[in-house]
Parts: structure tokens; C-alpha cells; sequence
């Protein structure tokens, strides 16, 4: 057994909030420097250089990229042999409230989704708990803007769909969410489980580095055939057309009913988040 | 292009959908819950909070400054979202509109008729965005918070025509 004091919780959180915002990890920021040097369309090549630029503002003056500072995600997985001294969720909304008041972050959460009150501290943050080996916690942050949020998909295919009826549901989605995500696009996918559980592993997909790919082969060539078509659409940085209009297609997949298919898509934008530390 | 907001009827008509712009002089800031209010407003009597004839509308919620800045990050928001209080404040004369993304053919009908600009601003760039504000007033509705109404002053804030007063768009465009 490791003990693992709140504090220790709090002060990664706030650090991670900060930090997410104020800097792309380098994954990223390689992407969109990559697609300018493979893009076509003039405009699209001044919206990308407008991209970097932004980045550069923002880490020189630090501040954050976006003003949508998001909602406040996280994938938090704990050792079984950990023994947490307090209310690890109470300490993890802990951390985004000094980090979000701190870092000068957007507060960007209403208390009621119908009376829509600020909550003025940005929390409550959306957070799932894994259980796994060892006696380490791994929290995994995304502060998650709404504007990508919102173009998010969720279908219950048949199982007589199959690898056709899910790529025909994320080109659609893709297609339909045109310029408003926020283009060049991560295209979240889950495909599996139930119908919250697609929605979920959908999220968790954004969490993974651009450079990786899923480990079965028949997934990772769906990624990487998703991620051609996607670029085909002419969609383009910001809407204006061209290329690049997505960065990468990351796919998780859980088991599922022999009477199911459910795909979920969730869209991020090209300020494509994600921080992870290790206490 | 560089063009002066208020916008007048002679600078409308000569912008052409994907036309790069920049804009100098002021602007206001207005997102959900502010259109939300300013209808409300409309209907109860008592009149908008400030002369919109000839305006620029710029949906944007930013972060709290820093000390020292002048606004925190500034990008814009999902357009869409203004789209069911949007012709009511056309017909009362607002002439610009700055955001990100698709309008429906409601909004695009009224502004033909209205005679009016949809801009795009560069989704995600706000801090880019944000030095290019000089001066920022909260003129109403300060309990929204970030979604209080707010007169910036701006110099050269780069945009792009996305729909002219022709109902012109540049997302109209064939799949390749």
C-alpha cells in the first residue's frame, strides 16, 4: 500500500490546467506544422500560419490558446495498491477551480443545464475512474470546448452495417459538422460496448498521442483510410477549403452484443488538448 | 482589405464572399445568453442596451485578462447558436456579424434583405485575436460574466467574408 495525500492531487490538477492550455503538447503542434508543408490551397496555408502563430502568442505571453478553456475531462486510472487519504473527486475539482482562477481560464460551466447559472470556478469536471495494477495514479486531462463538443455523434448501427455502416457514419458526421469544430479536426471514434460506453471510449480516444495507432491491424487501417477520406472532403482549416481538414482518426474498440454496433464520434478541434502526469 | 466598423452601406456592398479583411474601430461582443437577453429585452419594451444601426456583432465569451493585459484569449464561438435571434437584430439595423461557422437560410435570407455581412474570425486563435484589442468596456449585462455585452476597440482583427450581403458563401463548395 502507497499512501497518496489530497494535496498532491490538487496541486497536479491545477499545474495540468494550466498547462494544457497555455501549450499544445508536441504531437500537435508537429501535425499542423506537417499539413502546412503538405497543403495545397493558399488560404488554407495562411489559416495554419495563423495557427502557429496563435501557439507562439500564446506560450510567449502565456496565456491560454483558446479562449473555450472547455470542460474540465478527465481519465483517471488508480493502482489497487494505493490508499487515497480523502475524496479524490473533491480533490481533483479542487485542482480546477485554483487552476482555472489562477491560470486566468474561461469559466465555462453551468450549475443546471435549463437555469444555465455559471458556476464561476469552472467545475463541476466530467471524470472516469479506472482500477488497474501497481500503486501509482495516472490522471489524464482534457480541458474539452464545446464547439468541436457539440458536432459529436452517437449511432447504433446493426451488426449487418459493419466496417461500411461505421465509416459511412463518421464521414457523414465529419461532413456535416463542416467548419464549426474548428478545423483541422482529431475525430475521436468508439465503436463497441453500449451506447454510453462508445460515447466514452470515443473521448478516450482523443486523449491519444496523433503519432500512434491502434494496436489491432484491421482498426489501424480504418484509422488511416478514415483520416484520406476525411482529408478529401475539401472541408479545409477553418471551412475555407483545402487539405487539411483533419490531423488523425484515433479508434477504440470494447466487445459488444450480438444484436449491436453502436459508433460514436467525438470531434476536437485543431487546440487539441491533453496532458498526463503520474503521482 | 482593410475596412473601418461601424460598417456603412457602401463598404457592405463591396464585400465579396472569401474577401480577407481587417477590421479597425469598434465592435461589440455578444454570445448566447446576451442575444438570449437582448430579445428578451426587445420584447419587454425596453429597447436594446446600446444603438446597433450599423454595428458589428462579434460572438466571442473571452477569458479574464491577466494583469497587465487588456482581454484574455478572444477567439470567436459557433455562430449557429445566434441564429434563431439573429434576423430581429438585422431588421433593427446590425450590419456585421463576426463568429466561426455555418448560419441557416434564415439568417442568410435577412441578411440580403437587411443588407448585411457574416464574417469569420479563425476559430481557436485566441490569443492571436487578443492582441489585436485595444481598449474593452463592459457596456451590459455584466452578471453574465463572459457573455456580458462588451465595446472593444480593435485594430486590424483579421477576418474573412464568409457570407456577403448577397447571401454569397465561401462553404458553398464542391466536394472534390
Amino acid at each position: 500500500m502507497r499512501d497518496i495525500e489530497m494535496a498532491q492531487i490538487v496541486g497536479a490538477v491545477k499545474e495540468m490546467c494550466i498547462e494544457a492550455n497555455y501549450r499544445l503538447e508536441d504531437d500537435v503542434v508537429e501535425s499542423i506544422h506537417s499539413s502546412l508543408s503538405s497543403e495545397g490551397s493558399e488560404m488554407a496555408r495562411e489559416i495554419l500560419g495563423d495557427m502557429i502563430e496563435n501557439l507562439d502568442i500564446a506560450d510567449k505571453n502565456s496565456m491560454p490558446i483558446c479562449q473555450d478553456t472547455g470542460m474540465a475531462v478527465f481519465f483517471v486510472e488508480i493502482g489497487r495498491d494505493v490508499h487515497l487519504e480523502g475524496d479524490i473527486t473533491e480533490a481533483i475539482n479542487e485542482g480546477v477551480r485554483q487552476g482555472y482562477k489562477e491560470g486566468c481560464l474561461r469559466a465555462s460551466i453551468v450549475g443546471d443545464p435549463l437555469l444555465r447559472v455559471n458556476t464561476g470556478d469552472n467545475t463541476p469536471s466530467v471524470i472516469y475512474y479506472d482500477i488497474v495494477a501497481g500503486d501509482e495514479i495516472v490522471i489524464k486531462f482534457a480541458p474539452k470546448g464545446f464547439g468541436s463538443e457539440n458536432m459529436g455523434k452517437l449511432k447504433m448501427l446493426k451488426p449487418s452495417d459493419g466496417i461500411e455502416g461505421v465509416r459511412k457514419f463518421v464521414i457523414d458526421t465529419v461532413r456535416e459538422a463542416g467548419p464549426n469544430p474548428c478545423p483541422p479536426i482529431v475525430v475521436g471514434v468508439g465503436i463497441g460496448g453500449t451506447m454510453d460506453k462508445a460515447c466514452q471510449i470515443a473521448k478516450k480516444a482523443l486523449f491519444r498521442n496523433l503519432n500512434s495507432s491502434h494496436p489491432e491491424e484491421h482498426i489501424a487501417n480504418l484509422e488511416r483510410e478514415l483520416l484520406s477520406e476525411i482529408n478529401k472532403l475539401g472541408i479545409g482549416p477553418q471551412g475555407f477549403g483545402g487539405d487539411t481538414t483533419s490531423l488523425g482518426v484515433n479508434i477504440e474498440t470494447y466487445p459488444t452484443h450480438i444484436a449491436g454496433l453502436p459508433v460514436a464520434v467525438n470531434i476536437n478541434c485543431h487546440v487539441s488538448r491533453h496532458k498526463e502526469c503520474r503521482i | 482589405m482593410k475596412i473601418k466598423a461601424p460598417l456603412d452601406s457602401e463598404t457592405v456592398e463591396k464585400l465579396k464572399a472569401g474577401d480577407r479583411v481587417e477590421i479597425s474601430g469598434y465592435i461589440y461582443t455578444g454570445r448566447d445568453s446576451a442575444h438570449k437577453r437582448m430579445i428578451e429585452d426587445l420584447e419587454s419594451g425596453e429597447g436594446l442596451p446600446f444603438d446597433i444601426e450599423n454595428q458589428i456583432i462579434y460572438y466571442t465569451g473571452p477569458c479574464p485578462p491577466k494583469e497587465g493585459q487588456i482581454i484574455g484569449s478572444a477567439g470567436p464561438t459557433t455562430s449557429y447558436r445566434m441564429d434563431s435571434y439573429t434576423p430581429k437584430l438585422l431588421e433593427l439595423g446590425l450590419k456585421g456579424m463576426i463568429g466561426k461557422g455555418l448560419r441557416d437560410s434564415e439568417v442568410v435570407q435577412s441578411m440580403v434583405e437587411n443588407r448585411a455581412v457574416y464574417f469569420g474570425a479563425s476559430g481557436g486563435l485566441g490569443a492571436l485575436i487578443a492582441s489585436k484589442i485595444k481598449s474593452v468596456e463592459v457596456i451590459a449585462y455584466d452578471d453574465l460574466g463572459t457573455e456580458a455585452i462588451r465595446k472593444l476597440y480593435v485594430e486590424d482583427f483579421p477576418a474573412v467574408v464568409v457570407i456577403d450581403a448577397n447571401g454569397r458563401s465561401i462553404y458553398d463548395r464542391e466536394e472534390r
